[in-house]
């Protein structure tokens, strides 16, 4: 459904440094560098995969769904989505896609979302009955009822969350593209939009591509996910693959009888804390059985649980031990 | 795409007439022709414009009737669009953005038609003397020729927006042919009043079409239907191409900032 070799965006930026005299040489001798957003990205995704696309603010993910969608052209590489060109937009390939991003709107502010969802009937070519036909659909799936009568800008942010979903999904799209599509959402709404995704992808098959800065969409959502790192593609597959990859070892926390000091824990793993008889432990991944025995052989165990560490750690870490390049969303 | 343009129209007309207050002090502020009328009276040139007893009321006042319904903003809310990114959703739907715009016009249009008509009521009220009523046929080619001075300015607009996708502020070579527009349109004073040598120069701009054409034919007063619509045929059979194709240019170098 999604094909992508080689890709690349280069952008033109203004160099200035600070300053009046900055701002003065820059006057009289404009000066710009290249920066590479993405370089060189190539991957395939299967129709009705849902696909997390993760990635530090500035790697390139966003600059990748808008090639993705059309928006804007690549400066290399090939894109194919849904059979098209998306380049092109043509009216084809517009009618096979969405793009629904979190921090924008495409509803009309100041008046009720159906005054915006019959003019996009209209745009899709949708007949009226279809169109209340799908709204309705729509609508209880995502529990949204009276909200979709009162004006936009009298909405809460969960709210206008769906609604918005509501006018991305109305010409019932093969391929989502969603760029936080949960940002700014308090908990119970986020997890009624997660929960509506995964109903959506079930019930029509849809590809999704998901940017979040929310691990739980992605656990939620993507059996696999792309990790994208200075524009180049660093991870693709599973994600628990991923967290073994970044992380050579498992975290390892015991709640003990009585509390052992560090120099009794420091032979097992290296100790990540030691809080009175609480305590936890990074243990290398092929070691972990004989420790683990070892420790219960060792001290009276009232507690002991084995987990990998939080994936936005490990992601994290990753981002933060490599140089970072010039940035561009 | 007659459902498109009733859809789009409802929703923007809902939309004007949630701002209605603003649109009825955006007629207000267009009273400049009456201010206009008011100077030219004095003015001993006056008399020899060749309007005739009465003419110049009716010019202006038809002037500013013309000037609120060709009034066009396309390039300030392409702009604002462009830069807080809310051209990309328009960009990924199976329209073109610039009906959107149209649709936004036309029904701002029909939200100022009743303050329009107020304000042409009290300047009757004011000078019973100048009241007329134009014969069908001449309100018809005046509506056509006002609907001809809308499609000019909406292009030429359209094109300096276009070239938002280079410029992020493209508005400001909007401001440069303020100057022009508001001198060579007749908006200021009739054509008639300028020299022969401005005037045959202005023949060849996009501006005496604007006001000074359709307000003659509202107004009643000579002029020549033939070449005035001609005129206009040819601006929008020149801008339209152009507007495309730089519109066309300039999507390829949108970089959707701000989205």
């Amino acid at each position: 459904m999604i094909e992508v070799e080689g890709l690349s965006k280069t952008y033109r930026v203004a160099a200035k440094q600070p300053g009046l005299a900055g701002t003065l040489r820059h006057f009289v001798h404009r000066r710009s560098r290249e920066v590479a957003a993405v370089r060189g990205l190539s991957f395939a995704i299967d129709p009705g995969e849902m696909v997390g696309f993760l990635g530090a603010n500035g790697a390139g993910k966003t600059t990748t769904l808008k090639m993705l969608c059309g928006l804007i052209h690549p400066s290399a590489g090939l894109v194919r989505v849904a059979g098209f060109e998306p380049r092109r937009r043509q009216r084809a390939f517009l009618q096979q896609i969405t793009l629904v991003m979190g921090q924008k709107q495409q509803l009309i502010w100041d008046l009720p979302p159906l005054d915006s969802l019959r003019v996009n009937a209209a745009v899709y070519g949708l007949s009226d009955s279809e169109a209340q036909r799908r709204i309705d659909a729509l609508a209880q799936m995502l529990e949204l009822g009276e909200e979709l009568t009162r004006p936009v800008r009298k909405l809460s942010l969960g709210q206008r969350m769906k609604a918005e979903l509501l006018a991305a999904l109305l010409h019932q799209p093969s391929v989502l593209f969603l760029d936080e599509p949960t940002l700014g959402l308090d908990v119970n709404a986020q997890a009624r939009v997660r929960g509506f995704l995964a109903e959506y992808n079930r019930r029509t098959g849809a590809t999704v591509l998901l940017t979040s800065h929310y691990m739980a969409d992605i656990t939620a959502l993507c059996p696999r996910v792309l990790l994208i790192h200075q524009g180049a593609l660093f991870h693709d597959g599973p994600l628990e693959q991923l967290a073994a990859r970044l992380a050579p070892c498992r975290q390892v926390r015991l709640e003990l009888a009585e509390p052992p000091t560090s120099e009794a824990l420091a032979p097992f793993g290296e100790l990540e804390c030691l809080e009175g008889r609480a305590a936890s432990l990074l243990v290398p991944r092929d070691r972990l059985t004989a420790v683990v025995a070892q420790l219960l052989a060792r001290f009276e165990v009232l507690d002991l649980e084995v987990s990998d560490p939080p994936i936005e750690e490990l992601i994290g870490g990753l981002f933060r031990d490599q140089p970072s390049a010039p940035s561009a969303g | 795409m007659r459902r498109v343009a009733r859809a789009l129209l409802g929703s923007q007309y809902a939309l004007m007439l949630e701002y209605r207050a603003e649109i009825a002090l955006w007629a207000l502020s267009g009273l400049l022709p009456f201010i206009m009328l008011a100077l030219w009276r004095q003015a001993p040139a006056g008399a020899h414009l060749g309007l005739g007893s009465g003419g110049l009321d009716r010019y202006f006042l038809s002037a500013y009737l013309v000037r609120q319904f060709s009034v066009v903003w396309v390039v300030f809310a392409f702009e604002e669009d462009a830069l807080l990114g809310r051209l990309s959703p328009y960009l990924l739907q199976p329209l073109h953005p610039l009906w959107r715009y149209l649709a936004a016009h036309l029904a701002e249009q029909l939200t100022r038609l009743p303050f329009a008509a107020a304000i042409a009521a009290l300047f009757f009220v004011l000078n019973p003397g100048a009241f007329w009523l134009p014969s069908p046929g001449g309100l018809f080619l005046a509506w056509l020729a006002t609907l001809g001075a809308f499609a000019i300015s909406f292009l030429l607009q359209s094109l300096i927006a276009a070239l938002c996708f280079w410029s992020e502020k493209a508005s400001a070579l909007e401001r440069l042919l303020f100057v022009p527009y508001l001198f060579l349109s007749g908006l200021l004073a009739p054509l008639a009043a300028f020299p022969p040598g401005v005037r045959a120069m202005a023949q060849w701009t996009p501006f005496p079409w604007l006001i000074n054409f359709p307000a003659r034919l509202l107004a009643g007063l000579p002029v020549d239907a033939a070449a005035g619509f001609g005129a206009q045929l040819a601006w929008i059979a020149l801008l339209l191409p152009a507007v495309l194709l730089l519109w066309r240019a300039g999507v390829r170098r949108y970089t959707a900032m701000g989205a």
